[in-house]
């Protein structure tokens, strides 16, 4: 059994810094790290290895070289290899053009053709893009079935069972194999780095794959084969026209924010 | 045949049609009446006939219902056939769904389908009247950022829209539109593959945040969990649902499902009261939509001044049970 587990390098905190000026986002001050999902969905895998012995589990990341670093932080925390899509005609894709090498990359993983042994697991969302769209692309171009927001997985014969976080409560569904699971943070605690597996980390080598390695046509990743373009990016403003009052002892502040709602039927 | 029209996707919850889906509508209007086209509506599921008027009433030109037993729960390559055939063949030029659970799984994968672009979780969505462009705005990177986002070439142009983020359109009663009821053509190979055991419900029985028109809200300011009482106080006299910052979930002092923001619950309604409250961009991310807004903090420069409609600068332990005092004083002077 293949277990693929998608990575996504992202800026190691949500404070990312604007330029103010130019509306572009700072990227030098902070370090790079996994996606925190993303090590919810690496220890899911390893979870089920753990009930099995007959389980490969395989990081895939698709990014810049620099990448490669969550591939060998996944294998320090217990992976048995990682993969790392990297090629110019990568870079500026939306989810669509994200979606379709990282497919291509699990079936390439799984000797091919992705069998009814094997499964995919991703974060829910990414801390960045955050769009959570990836997961369930990759299932539609895979043609396999999907589960998002899920926070337990039991593995069976042919077929997985899991638990799907919804807004009102939560849902038991099962899936034949193979399958992509978005994970999110309720499934799980992350692992630590161990000792072996930092040494495994330093030993093993991470094959890079591009865009022919893949048989793909440009047309289909990379800026050129996103259907969408981010027009403008911009630091959010919300300013209303504030009455402000101070405390003191008058009981002014409180009379006024009574008349107050009173005047906008709010009481 | 181009693409024309916007169709927005309808989303129903054990058998009855979930409110979101009228917020859609609203949307829908106003992008419709722009762009000069027809606004359409489905909705997906088992005996929902019956809100096929209402959903004209509310806005739309046409209502699709597409019936059967196989869709009484969501299932997303079920339903994923099943928008991807209306969508052949209605050609809309811009399909829009919520943002919920459902509609960020399902179009995914319908967007994949036709290999189109989806824009995720927008809190603006506008037409661009030059180019006839879907001009997508959504927040990204834990709220820092806004991006607008288009879909110069691909068709249709799909976004998720964020819960809460509009509001729905009054029902009309003289609006007349068109009802096409819809068979699914049930494809065995995807059913197979994804079954639904069983749905559990949650327990809790209280208003959700998402629900309530009046939320008072409390931030580390409280300073303890007993502090934080008087929160539910002023609550309880405002008829109001509890809600909290992140830090004040983290230290235990109440749910997470409490929680409002970016990793929390988006809001939107009528009051919202901020007691304590910093207003860092990842509360603003959950509550800035909020009709009227009211903070009180110690701090005259702190950020949740500047959404707020009104603001008392003050300590909290002097000015909530002063409030909550009148109100009470009020309600007594009523009742005589
Ligand atoms: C401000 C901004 C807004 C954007 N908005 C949109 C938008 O609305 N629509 C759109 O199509 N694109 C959008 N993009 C582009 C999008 O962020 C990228 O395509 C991104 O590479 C993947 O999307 P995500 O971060 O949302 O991932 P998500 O879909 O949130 O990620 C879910 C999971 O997919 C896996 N995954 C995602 N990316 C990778 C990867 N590179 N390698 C390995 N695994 C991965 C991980 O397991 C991850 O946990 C936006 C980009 C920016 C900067
Ligand atoms: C990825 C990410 C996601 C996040 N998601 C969320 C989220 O969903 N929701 C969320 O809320 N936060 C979220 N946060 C956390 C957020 O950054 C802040 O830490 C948090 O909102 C601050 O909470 P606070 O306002 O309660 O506390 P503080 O920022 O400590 O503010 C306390 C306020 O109380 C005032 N105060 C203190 N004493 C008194 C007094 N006696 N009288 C009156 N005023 C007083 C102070 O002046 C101060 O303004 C997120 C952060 C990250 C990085």
């Amino acid at each position: 059994m293949h277990i693929v587990v998608l990575m996504k390098q992202v800026p190691g905190t949500s404070n990312v810094k604007m330029d103010e000026n130019t509306g572009t986002m700072i990227r030098t001050e902070h370090e790079n790290v996994m996606n925190p999902l993303d090590e919810n969905a690496l220890e899911a895998a390893l979870e089920i290895r753990r009930l099995r012995d007959d389980v490969s589990v395989v990081g895939v990341s698709m990014g810049p070289p620099p990448a490669k670093r969550v591939l060998e932080e996944a294998i320090a925390m217990g992976a048995d290899s990682g993969v790392l899509l990297s090629d110019r005609g990568f870079s500026g894709s939306d989810t669509l053009a994200t979606a379709i090498p990282l497919a291509r990359a699990a079936q390439v993983i799984c000797g091919g053709r992705i069998g009814p042994d094997d499964l995919v697991l991703c974060g829910e969302r990414a801390t960045d893009g955050e769009t959570g769209q990836v997961g369930p692309m990759v299932s539609s171009f895979l043609g396999v079935p999907v589960a998002t927001y899920v926070r337990s997985i039991h593995v069976g014969d042919g077929y997985v069972d899991v638990e799907r976080v919804v807004e009102d409560g939560f849902e038991r569904l099962r899936l034949s194999l193979p399958a992509v699971l978005t994970v999110v943070k309720d499934i799980n605690q992350p692992g630590f780095p161990t000792l072996d597996g930092k040494i495994a980390a330093r030993s093993v080598k991470i094959p890079v794959l591009t865009l022919k390695d893949l048989g793909l046509s440009p047309d289909h990743t990379g800026l050129h084969g996103s259907p969408t373009r981010v027009v403008r990016v911009f630091r959010p403003k919300f300013s209303r026209d504030t009455v402000l009052y101070t405390q003191d002892n008058s009981g002014t502040a409180t009379d006024n924010l009574l008349k107050f709602l009173d005047s906008r039927g709010l009481r | 045949m181009d693409y024309e029209g916007v169709l927005v996707i309808g989303e129903q919850r054990g058998g009855r049609v979930h409110s979101v889906t009228f917020e859609l509508l609203a949307r829908g209007r106003a992008l419709a009446d722009k762009l000069g086209v027809k606004l359409s509506c489905v909705i997906l599921g088992h005996g929902l006939q019956q809100y096929a008027q209402e959903i004209v009433q509310r806005g739309a030109d046409t209502a699709y219902v597409i019936d059967d037993p196989a869709l009484e729960w969501f299932l997303p390559r079920t339903y994923c056939n099943a928008v991807v055939e209306l969508i052949e063949e209605a050609k809309p030029e811009v399909v829009l769904a919520a943002a919920t659970t459902t509609g960020r799984t399902l179009m995914p994968l319908v967007a994949a389908r036709l290999m189109t672009g989806l824009t995720a979780d927008c809190t603006g969505l506008d037409i661009d009247e030059k180019e006839r462009l879907l001009l997508q705005t959504r927040p990204a990177i834990g709220g820092n950022v806004m991006a607008t986002i288009k879909t110069p070439v691909a068709r249709p142009q799909m976004a998720t829209v964020r819960p809460k983020s509009a509001r729905p359109l009054p029902a009309d009663p003289g609006r007349r539109g068109e009802v096409v009821v819809k068979a699914y053509k049930r494809e065995a190979a995807s059913s197979a593959s994804e079954k639904m055991l069983e749905f559990v419900a949650d327990a809790t029985q209280e208003v959700s945040v998402q629900d309530a028109e009046v939320i008072v809200a409390g931030g580390k300011g409280l300073k303890t969990r007993d502090g934080f009482k008087l929160v539910e106080d002023l609550a309880r006299e405002l008829g109001a649902a509890v809600g909290a910052t992140r830090d004040v979930v983290d230290l235990g002092w109440i749910g997470y499902s409490h929680q409002i923001g970016l990793s929390g619950k988006t809001v939107s309604p009528k009051l919202y009261v901020a007691i304590g409250i910093s207003g860092t961009i990842q509360h603003l991310a959950g509550m800035q939509t909020a009709e009227t807004i009211v903070a009180i903090n110690r701090d005259k420069d702190a950020q949740i001044f500047k959404v707020a409609d009104f603001g008392i600068v003050g300590d909290l332990f002097q000015v909530v049970p002063e409030i909550i005092e009148k109100l009470q004083r009020a309600k007594a002077h009523k009742a005589l």
